[in-house]
Parts: structure tokens; sequence; C-alpha cells
């Protein structure tokens, strides 16, 4: 029946991939976080004069922006390392997000539910607890921090994976989740612990868990950079045998894959690129579920499509959402982790029922 | 019985990055001294947990043929099937096409055995394309894309299923006898000559299992394929099959031509059920009776 009319070599198919319209959309969403995020603050610049003096960051612009020179250095110093920090890490943890929900094949996956933010977390804190009395050597180097959430967060998910493995080889979306929850619970404890001893770097230790961008420089992107590179090559490069992991173990296998090697590979990235973030700017949760989900509703399901723009956008709604956390109580400050954990409960909330539905 | 007269197909995928579906006709004549079986199986011993789950099978499949491997619950057949396409490990046990199955890498072994498991998970969102898309994975570059070959394959496969109608719709909308037409497109489009079949037909009506079976022939027969297979229902497994391998407590009980294991003695003895063997056209129909 349907042979008649589309049949043969004309016959169209093809296959789930990163449409262009929606790379331009991500790409333009980028734009237009980096325009807002610098343009808005406590002294508002006008939108055109901040895309002009962004352009003459490029190697041979020459634009007048018309902007004074100490609203130029309020773009490119103060406001401009905060922006691009906030699209790096938001970038990270939204790929991260993707990453884990796709390895776990358990939509519900996402950097702070498996317990790898807290894992980064107290890692850190021990490391800053542990620095204070040692005279502040070991913070000051710039791979401490860092290679501390890393070591943590990769120890976080194994717990995890382990806990919630435990179950059998029916692992449930449930049980992976519970787990995560219970390493998070032991983990912070311990953070607790490490902080009541060490009162002397509790604000220190405080204002970073409850999620900081306010303090960026230009250091903290450069710190984060190289991660954000390495994890984002490492996933998007696996993006098609996420898509092959999602038939299971099994079928993979016979189609000629090693699922468990390119598991254990694509968690290491992720926690990597979650160390980072974590690293930088502290707490951030329900990224990792708000930004893929979108992207899953409204662009495809297929990791092709899920995980590069789950970076772009993922990067673009933490920048924004940082402008909405230092102008909407403005002259305070909300810790940005305080907005997206907001925003991020409903909809968590959302996936559950939804996944209920599709996906037990 | 069925037909054996196309059955000799060729002993491995025509190419490797060519049609999905080599034709019988470009298959060599069957040789005389006789090609390596598609499966042999010699002593074949898998534990799981400790527990002995197959104690020594042998088992030998020829290129072409159709078997079907019958025996109560937890008897192993899929074990057996699981071993055959490696995803247990037998060292020395078993040999693909004459190759020692361990001495094939991954994607070499995917281009020879396809599997299609008993309820294959379908993945949320993706698109019936995109399904039979991943058969083509053991061709394509582990970190690259697929190639207009590939495609091309996909696209073959689903026309030959009558499945182009259903390319862009969700593979989880589509009603069960369809999803195994899409799983059966996806194991096609791996390019294997040895299909492997975990009750391929389980979750379907009687119409459908007959419409699914009668396309596995089909293809058996147009482009040489060699199909090993578990199935529950005994009558409908001896309509299709060339020869039968009852399986009990981890052992072969029987092998041979449907009428041959398809007796009321054997099935009475390893299932412990009460049935009647009637003859039928093409196999013998077994009707469970109650006990008197």
């Amino acid at each position: 029946m349907q042979k008649a009319i589309t049949r043969g070599p004309s016959f169209a198919g093809r296959p789930a991939g990163l449409r262009p319209g929606w790379l331009a959309a991500g790409v333009l969403a980028v734009l237009v976080a980096l325009v807002a995020g610098v343009s808005l603050g406590p002294v508002s610049l006008p939108p055109g004069s901040v895309a002009a003096e962004l352009l003459n960051l490029l190697p041979g612009v020459r634009l007048d922006s018309g902007l004074t020179e100490r609203e130029i250095a309020i773009v490119t110093e103060l406001r401009l390392p905060r922006v691009v920090l906030g699209l790096l890490v938001g970038g990270l943890l939204a790929l991260a997000g993707g990453c884990y929900q796709g390895v776990f094949r358990n939509p519900l996956a996402d950097p702070y539910l498996l317990g790898v933010a807290a894992g980064a977390g107290l890692a850190v804190t021990a490391v800053m607890a542990l620095g204070a009395g040692a005279g502040g050597a070991l913070t000051g180097l710039p791979v401490t921090v860092p290679l501390a959430a890393f070591v943590g967060s990769l120890g976080a998910v194994a717990m995890t994976y382990v806990i919630g493995a435990a179950g059998g080889p029916g692992r449930s979306t449930a049980a992976l989740i519970l787990a995560g929850v219970a390493v998070s619970a032991f983990l912070s404890a311990g953070q607790t612990y490490l902080l009541q001893r060490n009162s002397d770097t509790i604000q220190q230790v405080y204002s970073w868990l409850l999620g900081r961008l306010a303090t960026a420089g230009w250091h903290d992107v450069r710190m984060v950079l190289p991660y954000f590179l390495l994890t984002a090559v490492v996933v998007l490069a696996h993006r098609r045998e996420l898509d092959v992991l999602s038939v299971g173990d099994d079928e993979a296998t016979g189609l000629g894959l090693h699922p468990q090697r390119s598991r254990y590979l694509l968690i290491a990235a992720a926690s990597l690129g979650t160390a980072a973030a974590v690293s930088a700017s502290g707490l951030i949760g329900f990224v990792g579920i708000i930004v893929p989900h979108t992207v899953r509703l409204l662009a495809g399901a297929s990791y092709r499509v899920i995980l590069p723009l789950s970076l772009l956008f993922g990067g673009a709604f933490l920048a924004l959402t940082d402008v909405v956390a230092r102008t909407a109580a403005a002259p305070t400050e909300i810790p940005i982790g305080v907005v997206t954990a907001l925003l991020g409960g409903p909809f968590f909330v959302l996936v559950l029922r939804n996944s209920r539905r599709t996906l037990t | 019985m069925s037909a054996r007269s196309s059955a000799e197909g060729s002993p491995l995928p025509s190419s490797a990055e060519g049609s999905p579906l080599p034709s019988s006709a470009e298959a060599p004549p069957p040789s005389a001294g006789g090609s390596p079986p598609a499966v042999e199986v010699r002593g074949l011993h898998v534990r799981l947990d400790g527990a002995p789950i197959l104690a020594g099978v042998d088992l030998s499949v020829a290129p072409g043929e159709w078997v079907t491997v019958i025996g109560p619950n937890g008897a192993g057949k899929s074990t057996l099937l699981r071993a055959v396409g490696g995803l247990l490990p037998a060292p020395g046990a078993i040999s693909l096409f004459g190759t020692p199955s361990e001495a094939l890498r991954r994607r070499d072994r995917a281009r020879v055995v396809a599997t299609v498991a008993q309820s294959p998970v379908v993945p949320a969102g993706m698109a019936v394309f995109d399904y039979v898309l991943l058969g083509r994975t053991p061709y394509i570059p582990a970190l690259g894309r697929e190639s207009a070959a590939d495609l091309a394959a996909v696209r073959e496969v689903l026309d030959r299923l009558d499945l182009d109608g259903f390319a862009h719709r969700e593979l989880a909308t589509l009603s069960g006898g369809e999803r195994q037409r899409v799983f059966l497109a996806r194991a096609l489009a791996q390019g294997a000559t040895l299909l492997l079949l975990d009750e391929p037909t389980s979750a379907l009506d009687i119409g459908h299992q007959q419409e699914v079976l009668e396309l596995v022939d089909q293809l058996r027969r147009e482009h040489g394929l060699t199909v090993l297979a578990t199935m529950h229902d005994l009558s409908v497994a001896g309509e299709y099959a060339d020869r039968m391998v009852l399986l009990a407590a981890g052992r072969v009980a029987a092998a041979g031509p449907p009428r041959e294991v398809l007796t009321e003695e054997l099935l009475a003895r390893h299932y412990r059920a009460s049935v009647r063997v009637l003859p039928g056209e093409r196999g013998p129909l077994v009707v469970p009776v109650r006990r008197p």
C-alpha cells in the first residue's frame, strides 16, 4: 500500500541528526545570553554597544561602541569572564547530565542526583579546610582543586553505581537514583563534619557551595577551559555510541560494541566535566536535568541531537539564569544554585511523571 | 517440510560494506566437499552463578538451514543462543562458518551473526529508521558516522520488509507485529547471514506469528540465510524448521527432523506434557490434551 507511494530509491529516509536550524538556534541562544549577560547588571549598558565591544575582542575588528573606558573595563574585566564562565559551566553540567542519562539509560540521572557533585564538593571542602591549615600552599596551585574534585566525583559515581547495581542486572531507574541520594547524604554529612571542625573556612566554603559566578575572573575561565574542551570532545565523539547503548548492553555487544568500556570512558569524561564545573562555581543543581530533557522534547531523542544542543543551550541557560540571580533582588544577589533549584524542582517532578509513563 | 532447494547460502556475508541482502543467486553453489557448518557447537558447558545451565551441548547448523531449539522452561535455550551470539564466553566450544567464535573480533562477529532478542529494548523516542540504522553499527567507524552505503542498506531493508511507510514513526508507537518486523529489519541491516531468533513470535497473535515466520522463511530462501531459533509453540516450530533440537536440563535430548523430535513419548518425558501428535501437511501438529 504505502510501497506504491514511497518506494525504491526515491524513498527519502534519513537518520536523526542535528538539523542546521537547531544548531543555529543553539548558537543564537549563546550569543543572546552573552550580550544579555554582559549588558544587564547594576550598571545597565546598551546591548548594541556591548555587542560592538564584544566584536572588538575579535582580532582585526575595530568598531566604535560609544562606551567609556570605565564601561569597557566593566565589560571585559568584570562581566565578560563571569558570563563566559557561566556558559562553560552550564554547558558542562547539561552535557554531563545528558551523558549520564544515556550511559545509565536513566532519564533521572544528573550530576547532582548521582552524588557526583556531592563527591566533588566534599573533596573541595577537604582541600580548602586542609589547605587553610597548611597556610594556603595547597589551594594556591591551580590544579589542586579541580583534581580533588575529579577524584571526589569519580569516587562518588563509583559508589552510586555499585550500590545501585547491587539489586542485580535489572538495575531499575529508582535503585540508581536512590543510591545517588544515599551517597549524596553520606558525603554531605562528611562535608558538614569537616566544616564544623574547621569553622574558620566555613564562610569561604559556604559561599562557594551555594554556587557562585559572582567572583569569577579570567583565571577561573582559564582553569575550566581545558576540562571543558576535553569533556566536550570525548562525550560528543561518542554521541552515536550512546544511541547504540540505548538498546541495552546485550544488543550493543551483538552490534560489535564494548558497552562497559564505553560506559567507563563516558562516566569518567562526564565526571571530569562535573568536577571542573563544581570546582569553579560550586554546587549548581538541576541544569543537567532541565536542559537535556527540554532539548529531547523539542529537537529529538537521539543523543546526536541532545548532546551538542545541551552544550549550547546549557551554557545559554546558566548565563541567563545568572542574569536573573543578580538582578531579581538587586542590589543583593541570589545564589545561582538557589535559582536553578527553584526552577529545577518542579521540572524534576514533570520528568519523573513522564518517565514513569514511558520508561519503566 | 519446507523446501531446501536454494538453501545453500554463501558461507559469509557477501561483502563487508555492501548490500545487507545478498541474493542467493550470487551465492556460490554448494561445494562437493561441503562448506563448513554455519554453527558448530561442541561440548558446550555454561554455568551461571555456579549453576550448570548447559552441560555438554553439541549442535551443528548447515548454511541455509533452519534449526529450531525447543525445550521446557529453564532448559537452556536462550543461554545456547546467547553463547552462539557471542554474549557468553564459550572458549573452544563454538565455531561460526569454520572460524572459532572467540577468534572473531566483536565487529567482525556482528557482520556474521545477527540476534533478535526475545523482547528487545525499545528506546523511547527512537524512529524506525534510526533503529534499523543501528544494525549498520559494525560497518560504521568507531567514532565516525554512517556512509551513504549504510543509508542505502537501511532503505533497502525497509523497502524489502514493507516498512518504508513507518520509517519516521516512533518505534514505541507500532503494534507488536510491526515491531517484530522492525527488529528483524535491524538484524537484516547487519548484513549477517546467520540469524539467531529468540522466541521471535512469543509476543504475537497467531496470524502475526505466521506472517513473521513466513517472512523469515522467504528471506532465508531468497538470500541464503541460516536461521537458528528458539520457540515455544511446538506445532508452529515444526512447520518451519528443517531440523529441531530438543533441549532438556542443559543437554540435547533429541535432534532431527520435526517428525522425529515431536513425538508423544519425547514430549511426555521432557515436558511432562500430555499431548497428541497428529500428522500435518508440513510437520506434526502437537495438540495438548487433558490427562484422562
